[in-house]
């Protein structure tokens, strides 16, 4: 298999089959290299793709991909022991071609992805596992494959391996990820049937909802938890920062486990059958924990570049459209045979133009702030909650007397200089 | 549900050959990682890592492929790398 190429992506999730893709239209030899049986088959996510992100690279997509449901409906429940306070929104507008999101499960997906990619003219290799970079001079030539005699060259690899980014570490382009720029998710598809599933979230026959949980939902660790309507199924899933979970000294599956039964949560997945159990890390390391995505011969795009934005639960649609801004660029410095890191600066330069560095700044300080924070997570749940029962308890206590009892208990868990500082704090890191 | 049931229900297909997951550092784990707790043992979402007779078993027939002991390990301690072309988890869902 010693072969060569116009170019080599590592690893096929969507913003390497999304590079792959730009680069074959574009008339490039390619080569994907998947350590997986087929492309998708070690892919994990919660489970929302954007339908305009994705149609940048795949146009009009949503007509042959193997997608669950149709998102009209989100939420974000603020959990307390036993309650919660849920914000949701529903709109016709989402349930109406072109759509604006999706529910997908990724070894589906990510396959039909892969398809395109093939037809699109580009060779995927399945079941192989890239090893480490060939350097020639110090600049990256090509990769080592463990397969026998399996060293592929190119002009340029572009490293799409995934959160674990092994290939950019090998290449020194980053030190290994910190506890705190990771979080841990796990996540369990359970299988419903599907009147249960629109009964149970107030759907039309194709559409979706997805719900968001924090509080209660992480035991007060920096995190979120999500529940999302699939055809027949559900996802189900939470994480918290590896950070929190090695200081707290919590098993990951026994958070999911309180999850499922929470009461609030409880009566949602109720009679369900687990059909999967997944695990998979998320970066959470945000604008500052981009690392140096580009050398000689090399390009870094999707989760390997930390490119997520958790606050907006978004990261296929960044790893995607770095994927394409990273073929284009390789586009160009091919019409020049530069594949110099100066030449392939201008990737970096394009994610910077692009909302994916814009919307990473916007929260750069976001995550630092949270993290020695903790009553975010605790605190203002619990108040919350307790607000919105007291204030929906009917007792005969006086509305306005019932105000005052709320004030007071909220001023006794958090003095007002205290409560106006984490308003100013959130403010000036979020808005 | 505990971790061992839900694996059953994973399509991971074992190396019998060779494990991906190796202990950099016995002594470290023994001698150092007591005071922090193993994190390894509590972290892994599938109970990859148990301390047995005062040693850290590590089950890699199990592993999930995500990662986290690796970052986890107060010691750097863990030499963590794919399982072959063909082997390990392999999602039907993802």
């Amino acid at each position: 298999m010693d072969e060569r190429f116009d170019a080599i992506v590592v690893g096929a999730g969507p913003a390497g089959l999304s590079a792959a893709y730009v680069m074959a239209k574009a008339g490039l030899n390619v080569v994907v290299i998947e350590r997986g049986d087929f492309p998708g088959s070690k892919n994990v996510m919660g489970g929302v793709l954007y339908r305009q992100p994705t149609e940048q690279v795949f146009p009009e997509f949503w007509r042959t991909a193997p997608l669950e449901r149709y998102v009209t409906q989100q939420s974000l429940w603020v959990l307390s022991k036993d309650s919660a306070l849920q914000i949701g929104h529903k709109s016709e507008a989402f349930a109406r071609e072109p759509y604006n999101a999706f529910t997908v499960l990724r070894a589906k997906f990510d396959k039909w992805m892969a398809k395109q990619v093939t037809e699109a003219g580009a060779l995927v290799v399945p079941e192989t596992v890239v090893e480490e970079v060939i350097r020639h001079d110090g600049r990256v030539v090509g990769v080592r494959t463990g397969r026998e005699e399996g060293d592929l060259y190119a002009d340029v690899v572009i490293a799409a391996d995934g959160v674990n980014s092994l290939l950019a570490q090998k290449a020194g382009l980053h030190p290994e990820w910190k506890p705190n720029q990771v979080a841990l998710v796990v996540k369990e598809v359970i299988a419903l049937p599907r009147e249960r599933i629109t009964d149970r979230f107030h759907l039309e026959e194709e559409a979706g909802a997805t719900i968001e949980m924090v509080g209660e939902a992480t035991a007060g660790m920096m995190g979120t938890a999500f529940i999302y309507t699939n055809k027949d199924s559900l996802s189900i899933g939470v994480g918290a920062v590896i950070s929190d979970l090695v200081a707290t000294q919590t098993n990951p599956n026994d958070l999911l486990e309180q999850l499922k039964a929470h009461p609030v949560v409880r009566p949602l997945v109720e009679g369900g059958e687990t059909r999967e159990y997944l695990a998979h890390l998320i970066p959470e390391g945000g604008f500052h924990g981009v690392p140096r995505v580009h050398c000689d011969g090399m390009l870094v795009v999707g989760d390997a570049a930390q490119l997520v934005n958790s606050y907006h639960r978004e990261g296929s649609n960044l790893a995607m459209l770095s994927g394409k801004l990273a073929a284009e660029t390789v586009i160009e410095a091919r019409k020049r045979g530069d594949f110099s890191a100066a030449a392939l600066s201008a990737y970096r330069r394009r994610l910077d133009e692009s909302f994916i560095i814009k919307d990473l700044r916007k929260y750069a300080h976001a995550s630092a702030y949270f993290e020695h924070r903790k009553h975010f997570f605790t605190l203002y749940p619990d108040l919350v909650n307790m607000a919105a029962r007291e204030f929906l308890t009917v007792d005969s206590v006086p509305k306005r007397r019932k105000q005052w009892q709320i004030v007071r208990t909220a001023l006794r868990a958090r003095s007002p200089l205290g409560m106006l500082r984490d308003a100013w704090g959130v403010f000036r890191r979020m808005i | 549900m505990r971790i061992e049931d839900k694996l059953f229900l994973d399509g991971i297909k074992p190396d019998e050959s060779r494990s991906h997951l190796k202990i950099v550092e016995v002594t470290v784990c023994q001698q150092r990682c007591g005071e922090r707790g193993r994190p390894c043992t509590l972290g892994c979402p599938a109970k990859v890592y148990t301390w047995e007779n005062e040693q850290i078993v590590v089950a890699y027939n199990n592993c999930m492929e995500c990662g986290a002991c690796r970052i986890l390990c107060p010691f750097g301690n863990i030499d963590w790398s794919y399982p072959r072309g063909g082997f390990g988890i392999g999602y039907k869902t993802g």
